[in-house]
Order: C-alpha cells, then sequence, then structure tokens
C-alpha cells in the first residue's frame, strides 16, 4: 500500500519539478503562456491523484505527459467551438506520446531548461524583465511576490511579465539543440541572469525583506545548474560567490538596518555551513584549471571568509586576485576594488594614485567618491576628502548608503 | 548491533528549502537526536551533491558529481550502536517524522580500526 504523501510533499515536489516540466511543455507548444497554463492543470491534477494513487516514481514526466495531453485537449475541444487546429503551434512529437516518459531522459531535460532560462535571458529584454521573467516562469514564483521583490505593484509587475513574454513571442527564438559556442554563450547569460537575481536581493539594505527570498532562489538556480553540468567550473564558482556573500547575511546590518563594513562584522555570526559548502565548490573547480571572473571573485570572498580577525587578512592574496580579475574581466570598478588591497599592502598614497586615473570613468558611481574620501581622509587632506563624501551622498541609491558616509563627514567636522 | 541510518531525500526538495525551513528541520532532529544520544556514533550531514567528485575505479578517472545518478540524494548518515534492528527502525521512524519524504536505508556495517582491524567483535559499548 503506498502511503498517501502529505500535501506539504506534493507542493515540494511540484516546485522541484517545474524547471524540467514547464521547459519540456515549452518545447512542445513553443508559447511560453500555454506551457504554463498546461503545468497549471497538471498540478491540480496531481493535488488530486497522488494523495489517492501515491506518487509517481518520476514527477517530472507525469506531470510533462499529464500537463501535455490536457493541454491539446483543451485545445481540441476549443477548436471544434472556433475554427479548424492550429497544427502549427503543437509540436509535430504529438504522435510519439505512447513512448514519452522513456524519452524523458536526462539529456533531453538538460536542453529543455537550457532553453528555457535562455528564452528569459532573451537579449531583447531589460535585465529587469528578465529576472522578472525567469522568477515566474522558472521559478514559478506568484506574481505578488515578485512585484514585493521588486518594490512594486502587483498590476505593474503582471504587465512587466505580459510584455516580456509578448516581446519573446515576437522575436524569433531558436529551439533546436545549440552548438557548443551557443551553449558556451547561452550559459554565461544563464550565469549572468542568475547573478543579478541574486544582487537584486541582495542589494536591499532591510535583512527580513522579501527581496531577500531572491537570494535563496537564486543559490537554488545555481544549485539547479550545476546538477544538470556538474563539469562547469564557472558554475561552481558562481555558487560559491553567492554562498560566501549569503554566509554574512546575519552579520550585515546592525539593528538599525545600517550596514555594516566586512571588516567590523562579527564574524561568529557568518554562515560556516554555507562557507564550507563554498570553500568545497571552490576546490573542485580549481581542478579544472579553466579561471574565469565567477571563480575568482568567489577565491577573494574566500579569502575574507579564511581570516577569523580581520588583520589576518591575506591582502597579498587578495591583490594578487584582482590582478588576475583585471585580466580576464577588467574594469574600473574592478581596479577601484584592488586599490583596498593596495591601500592595506602600501598605505592610502599608494591606492590614492592608483584610482587617479579612474575619475573619469566612474566619476558617476558612488563608491568610487566613498573609497577616494576615505583615502583622502586618511593622508590627513579633509577638505578634499569631505568634497568627495559630498559628491558620494549626492550619488547614493540608499538612505542607509547616504547615511554610512554622513558618519564621515560628522567625523571630518568634529 | 551496529547499524547507519542513510538518509536519502529529493534535492529538488532540499534544496529548495529556505534557510529558515532548513534551520527548523534540523532543530526537529535535534530533539531525537538528543533523546538518543546514547545510542549514536558521529552524525555526519553530507553536502549538496554538487559539491561531489567521484572516482570512477574502472577508468580510474575523476568527475564532478555524485555517482549514483538516482534521484533520491544520499544527504548523510547516522551511525548508530543498538540491540536489534526493531530499535533502529523505531529510530528512523521518528526521524522520518521530523523529516518527510524520502527514505532511510539501514544497513548492518562492520567497523575498522584506521590501521584495518576489524572491532565487530568488540562489545558494544
Amino acid at each position: 500500500m503506498p502511503q498517501p504523501p502529505e500535501p506539504d510533499w506534493i507542493e515540494r515536489r511540484l516546485v522541484g519539478a517545474r524547471p524540467q516540466a514547464v521547459a519540456a511543455l515549452l518545447r512542445y507548444f513553443r508559447d511560453l503562456d500555454l506551457a504554463e497554463e498546461a503545468f497549471q492543470e497538471a498540478c491540480l491534477r496531481a493535488l488530486r491523484s497522488w494523495p489517492e494513487n501515491g506518487p509517481p516514481r518520476n514527477a517530472a514526466g507525469w506531470l510533462i505527459m499529464v500537463g501535455r495531453n490536457a493541454a491539446i485537449d483543451h485545445k481540441r475541444r476549443q477548436a471544434r467551438l472556433t475554427a479548424l487546429p492550429e497544427e502549427a503551434a503543437i509540436s509535430d512529437r504529438e504522435d510519439t506520446e505512447a513512448d514519452l516518459v522513456e524519452r524523458l531522459d536526462a539529456t533531453e531535460y538538460r536542453d529543455d531548461i537550457l532553453r528555457l532560462l535562455f528564452v528569459c535571458c532573451h537579449p531583447d529584454l531589460p535585465a529587469t524583465q528578465q529576472i522578472a521573467l525567469a522568477l515566474r516562469i522558472v521559478a514559478g514564483l506568484p506574481v505578488p511576490r515578485i512585484a514585493a521583490a521588486f518594490l512594486v505593484g502587483d498590476r505593474a509587475m503582471e504587465q512587466r511579465i505580459t510584455r516580456a513574454k509578448a516581446r519573446i513571442a515576437k522575436a524569433d527564438i531558436p529551439f533546436e539543440t545549440p552548438g557548443p559556442k551557443e551553449r558556451a554563450e547561452r550559459f554565461a547569460a544563464v550565469s549572468a541572469m542568475i547573478y543579478l537575481v541574486f544582487n537584486e536581493g541582495y542589494t536591499d539594505a532591510t535583512p527580513k525583506s522579501e527581496r531577500t527570498r531572491l537570494c535563496d532562489e537564486a543559490i537554488r538556480l545555481a544549485r539547479l545548474m550545476l546538477r544538470l553540468f556538474p563539469a562547469e567550473p564557472e558554475m561552481m564558482g558562481l555558487l560559491a560567490l553567492m554562498l560566501l556573500q549569503q554566509s554574512r547575511r546575519n552579520a550585515r546590518f546592525d539593528e538599525a538596518g545600517a550596514p555594516i563594513l566586512l571588516e567590523d562584522q562579527d564574524r561568529t555570526l557568518w554562515n560556516r555551513r554555507q562557507i564550507a559548502e563554498a570553500f568545497a565548490m571552490i576546490d573542485k573547480a580549481m581542478l579544472h584549471r579553466r579561471p574565469g571572473p565567477y571563480q575568482i571573485q568567489a577565491a577573494i570572498a574566500a579569502l575574507h571568509a579564511r581570516a577569523e580577525r580581520p588583520e589576518d587578512t591575506d591582502w597579498a592574496g587578495i591583490d594578487a586576485l584582482y590582478q588576475a580579475l583585471e585580466r580576464h574581466a577588467p574594469s574600473p570598478v574592478v581596479t577601484l576594488n584592488r586599490s583596498v588591497a593596495i591601500w592595506k599592502l602600501h598605505g592610502a598614497k599608494a591606492a590614492l594614485e592608483m584610482i587617479a586615473p579612474l575619475a573619469g570613468p566612474l566619476d558617476g558611481y558612488f563608491y568610487f567618491h566613498g573609497v577616494r574620501g576615505n583615502l583622502l581622509e586618511q593622508l590627513g587632506r579633509g577638505s578634499e576628502a569631505r568634497d568627495a563624501f559630498v559628491r558620494a551622498i549626492a550619488l547614493a541609491t540608499t538612505p542607509a548608503e547616504a547615511a554610512h558616509i554622513r558618519q564621515h563627514l560628522d567625523r571630518l567636522e568634529g | 548491533m551496529r547499524y547507519t541510518i542513510l538518509c536519502y531525500h529529493n534535492e529538488d526538495i532540499t534544496s529548495a528549502w529556505t534557510e529558515e525551513e532548513d534551520a527548523e528541520v534540523i532543530d526537529k532532529l535535534k530533539a531525537v537526536n538528543r533523546k538518543w544520544a546514547k545510542s549514536f556514533g558521529p552524525i555526519a550531514r553530507l553536502m549538496p551533491t554538487s559539491a561531489a567528485t567521484t572516482l570512477r575505479k574502472s577508468e580510474n578517472i575523476v568527475t564532478d558529481g555524485p555517482f549514483a545518478e538516482t534521484k533520491e540524494q544520499l544527504l548523510g548518515f547516522y551511525v548508530l550502536d543498538v540491540e536489534s534492528l526493531d530499535v533502529a527502525i523505531r529510530i528512523a521512524r521518528e526521524m522520518a517524522e521530523a523529516n518527510p519524504g524520502g527514505a532511510y536505508e539501514l544497513r548492518p556495517i562492520a567497523l575498522y580500526y584506521p590501521d584495518g582491524e576489524a572491532i565487530e567483535d568488540a562489545p558494544a559499548p
């Protein structure tokens, strides 16, 4: 006798099977709305059937088959009421229904999910729409939760997602299996999208806000990707990077919600389990000898995590890693970050000289003026420091950032 | 008799847990663990299979990922020293209430010292 599964258990299994099922349904119907509706219908049927009959061995396979049949059935019934069926909307794989579950092997899943993620990363979409669409379609988050995460109303978010879908429907999205080059490009797009989702949650100043769930969701997506592509060192690096950042979640803000700098954080509040998993992930990635930006950033975060006290930080190691990052992904922001290591190693004067050429490209960047103000303050150049901090406050994007700089200014006045 | 209780669960589900949900399950398990502490040896929780590396013995090559490509993944294990399988099953049932879903595999084990000597004959503590 099969034990009736707990409702909670069913719900979790539905969440887990969602990316695979929606991705496969998208392959059949080539229509995001239809694929989603078919999945919803399959979930409703699962909630009715599984408690009675026990869960199927292959939950995703079951949902795909039921969702596909339900949607085809629905289309046929509609067709009788309206015009002829739109054969073009239904894939020609329809006749192979009988052995469908057998064909749902890992190989097919891989490309389906990659395709689904890639659809969400379509270059025609602005980044915010990409993220919103991925959270809706891949992660299955309900619209009100995504809206709360982006601090907009339900209706506005609904419209944003609808617009994204409409743009995708108009665009010519290739549905064939991608070649190695395309695959690599897609992989980079998908990695960037996952990190964007994470950062949407991470930059929020209120630790208990709905947005921090985006961090959990991004980590879940990265783990999912890594189970599908276990030998991608950059995905290992990205997961490690996110785990290390997330491990500091409980130490990043004081009780008033003001951010606490890395060197002032209570390191006993860092999540050791996440740090250990990140270290294991970095070790694995290193074996591949294919360093990339995520792996290097993770390695930098790992050096911070290894230091028991701020003064134990391996700044020479961090400097070397930033130099590697400058080679792999050069940008003024990377150089700005490296200047902190230079400051620790060679003093404020050397760091100030290093960032001088960045004044042009980073003129509109809050952190540039913050770092510059700090260095000038350290060198006793009070009035120049004040100017830099005033400029930083003007560029602050959150009240917490502004309040932090305000403390510096107050200190200069005092 | 010594047993291990191997903790299986679907990673699609466990990796969808938020930190809070994870902590809640672990807290419930800790309550069971404290009750049976005298019967337990060390307890291990395994990291996700995405952190696993496998040595394929016949080809002698190292690959990323777990060896068994099953849906349910091994998440951790207990080492027990109890008088019978019945007791082991009873403990596993209590754990299953705290952490539903998946399965526990109970398998008798032989223990060895690091030098390779069997300690199976040693009296249970």
